[in-house]
């Protein structure tokens, strides 16, 4: 028996699943997230849209849950969390252990209850889906759970190994680093994070947004991974000011290498240059880490009126709802493909369009025009429409031609993905990268091709979510405990 | 660490620093910068490292008072810590016998020459430093070139010293008595853009240094770039320094000016 169908026989449980029929659990609706009003929080900030739910919303939610023999929501999670052990719990009322069973898993469920795709993950493994209801609420449940705990002042810090000495040094603070540096911990390792910027949480911090997942929320899962042990040093690039020999030197036995992504893509059109066009890196950092739109900021942000947003990802609603929340009164998604082929998460498309945000599908730039003093002031779409489908399974947009547009624009943020970090590539020799610059890895135990270093997150898989990263983290540190016991 | 033990005015408006930072004296190389950050609410900025002594676990900084940022760097006295100094970051510049290197720089581009004067002569070169300013008392660090130049000629807009003229009627001085095989070039946008128009009549290979907006220095935001050849370019990771005759400095111009209203509220509200 597995451990979760073990977890699934104790008599508490059995009991709990015994008090109420499925069907009758299958009548309760899901349920609703409580979210700020579009008209309020269009105009704040920091304030966070979703409100979470209440005590009592969630032991209702929980009581959906079917409980089933053979899980499949488990599977649908990068991290395999014990999804209907953490919910059963809730609806037991006891939310504490509901947090510790999210926790032996994930060491950020306040941030994967809030960020994670789950209508693709766990949630579109629910067996509700098949009777043609919509599937448990897991991701406001997770967050509940994370919350709980969090605001109890009960938090409860995951079992720790005798420590066994050895040293192993993190890159970047980002999710992958943050599940590695967790489970490295929790093994018992001396775990050190190298940090670049001046602030710990990579694009937790610095890309998504307060609205989203508020920076607290963040500092307080560091401070847990503080508690257990994991050092963290900021404003230090491996690489650069501490090489890899250096760490060597100083009796660091492995390296994690979560350094996330590097280059923001651009398009390599006509008036791309402009001021006023500018990477949705860029224009989230400005907001998110240097905090621009406070007036005592010394960092400057464009508070552009017509503000157009180039892509179809969860950074492009990000940048463009930020946008919005600075004062533009025309705030543009422009996507190339139709919104079933947007990558964004669905509640981010439903909030985006609660505050206004205009779509316009079918869409890619072909030139910016801009003013004398070389500021962005137009833009010429060009239409599109779906053709042949491609590798990835989607529809290719192909140009419809002697078709374009020319709209008025003030500001326009390019979120078309990003390359993998170039500065560990650069400055390591002997690592293998792909044409792309993505670090060649095994799959299974996220090995790079010198032994004593492992990788994981957007490094490897140029850009993909903070739940993958997370994954790959633990497979890393999986990976990384037995390659390292071998040596010995 | 990042404390600052001693603090010299070059000019009314540039100083100099010695900065605790003992990995960064160590890894640091001629064409380095490092990103600073003053105060919680203060703007990551790009300063070159001028120097380093590995022993004392110190570097040098020398700012010149262009902006808000640098002109409240400037206020930091001895004993100060610096909030955030990372580094070093770019690309070092890429230094070889190449013969006589002409190292051509003016206003706050001083600095991070003195470096590169260094390397190029102890490389084997013969360095021919133009050092240019718009008056006397503007002209900066003119002994420690000396030290590492083979000739020196000093350029001043109004003729209060040295020769009376701009950096590329000095660097034309030069051109026109002796053959130069590479020229480097750091300073305001505008005066390498005339260095490089100079040197490209000459066919003189030419690399210049760029100083751009960033806000992380590692690659990620993108605010620095730059059309290289036809091609948009980081300066945080792929350069600082790039082939100047390909560089387009009225783009980089214009890019330099992007936040220049928001630059002088920032100025008019705060006294420093």
């Amino acid at each position: 028996m597995d451990k979760y169908s073990e977890e699934r026989t104790q008599s508490w449980r059995v009991e709990l699943r015994n008090s109420m029929k499925p069907k009758e659990r299958m009548k309760i609706p899901r349920a609703k997230m409580p979210e700020l009003l579009p008209e309020y929080r269009c105009h704040t900030m920091k304030e966070e849209v979703n409100l979470g739910l209440t005590p009592q919303m969630a032991m209702t939610e929980a009581k959906r849950c079917l409980d089933c023999a053979k899980p499949t929501c488990i599977e649908g999670c990068p991290v395999n969390i014990d999804i209907p052990t953490f919910i059963k719990n809730i609806e037991r009322g006891n939310f504490l252990e509901a947090a510790k069973t999210l926790k032996k898993s994930s060491m950020l469920p306040a941030v994967c209850g809030r960020v994670c795709p789950q209508e693709k993950q766990c949630e579109a493994q629910c067996i509700y889906l098949k009777t043609n209801k919509e599937a448990i609420a897991i991701g406001y449940l997770e967050r509940f759970a994370a919350d709980y705990e969090r605001e109890s002042g009960n938090m409860s810090i995951p079992e720790k190994a005798p420590a066994n000495h050895i040293k192993v040094a993190v890159v970047g603070s980002g999710p992958a680093s943050l599940s590695f540096a967790g489970d490295m911990a929790k093994m018992g390792y001396e775990v050190v994070v190298f940090e670049a910027l001046h602030e710990i949480g990579g694009v937790l911090k610095y890309g998504i947004p307060e609205f989203r997942l508020p920076n607290y929320v963040v500092d307080v899962e560091v401070q847990n991974l503080k508690t257990l042990g994991v050092q963290f040093v900021t404003n230090c690039i491996v690489g650069k000011t501490l090489t890899l020999k250096d760490l060597e030197d100083e009796g660091y036995k492995g390296l994690f290498i979560g350094s996330g992504a590097g280059l923001p893509r651009f398009m390599n059109i006509k008036g791309e240059n402009l001021v006023g066009v500018m990477s949705a890196n860029e224009y989230l950092t400005r907001v998110n880490l240097m905090d621009a739109a406070d007036p005592e900021a010394e960092t400057p942000i464009f508070r552009g009126k017509k503000v157009a947003v180039i892509g179809g990802g969860n950074t492009a609603i990000d940048a463009v709802r930020t946008a919005r929340r600075l004062g533009a009164e025309k705030a543009m998604i422009i996507y190339r493909r139709t919104e079933q082929e947007m990558p964004a998460r669905i509640e981010e498309v439903k909030h985006a369009k609660e505050e206004g945000i205009e779509f316009m599908m079918l869409r890619n730039p072909k030139e910016y025009i801009g003013d004398e003093k070389g500021r962005v002031i137009q833009m010429l779409l060009q239409v599109m429409k779906l053709g042949e489908v491609d590798d990835s399974g989607r529809q290719t947009p192909v140009p419809v031609i002697g078709e374009t547009e020319l709209i008025d624009v003030d500001e326009v943020i390019i979120s078309i993905g990003v390359s993998p970090n170039p500065l560990i590539p650069q400055s390591v020799k002997g690592l293998e990268v792909t044409k792309r610059g993505k670090l060649v890895v095994n799959n299974e135990t996220m090995q790079a091709t010198i032994p004593n270093i492992f990788a994981g997150g957007d490094i490897v898989r140029g850009s993909a979510t903070v739940i993958l990263a997370m994954g790959d983290g633990r497979r890393a540190a999986k990976g990384m405990d037995r390659w390292l016991k071998n040596q010995q | 660490m990042n404390k600052i033990v001693s603090k010299e005015y070059l000019s009314p408006n540039v100083v100099k620093f010695e900065v605790e930072a003992p990995l960064i004296a160590k890894a640091r190389k001629a064409g380095h910068f490092v990103m600073v950050r003053v105060g919680e609410k203060g703007e990551r900025i790009p300063l070159t490292i001028a120097d380093a002594n590995i022993e004392k676990g110190t570097i040098t900084l020398i700012v010149q008072k262009v902006g808000f940022s640098t002109i409240k760097f400037c206020t930091l006295e001895v004993g100060d810590i610096i909030t955030d100094l990372v580094g070093p970051l770019g690309n070092p510049t890429h230094v070889e016998k190449f013969g006589t290197v002409l190292c051509a720089c003016g206003g706050v581009g001083t600095a991070p020459m003195l470096p590169i004067v260094e390397s190029m002569k102890k490389a084997g070169n013969r360095v021919v430093t133009v050092l240019a300013a718009r008056t006397k008392e503007l002209i900066m660090l003119e002994n420690e070139m000396r030290k590492f130049s083979d000739d020196i000629i000093i350029m001043t807009d109004d003729g209060s010293y040295g020769n009376k003229g701009l950096v590329t009627a000095g660097i034309e001085m030069v051109i026109k008595r002796e053959k130069v095989d590479c020229c480097v070039t750091i300073g305001p946008a505008i005066m390498m853009k005339f260095v490089s128009e100079l040197t490209k009549k000459y066919n003189i290979p030419t690399i210049a240094s760029l100083n751009t907006i960033m806000i992380d220095g590692t690659g990620m935001c993108g605010s620095c770039r730059v059309t290289v050849g036809g091609k948009t370019r980081f300066v945080c990771v792929e350069g600082p320094e790039f082939d100047a005759h390909q560089v387009d400095f009225d783009e980089m111009l214009i890019r330099l000016n992007a936040y220049i209203d928001f630059e002088q509220e920032k100025l008019k509200k705060i006294s420093l």
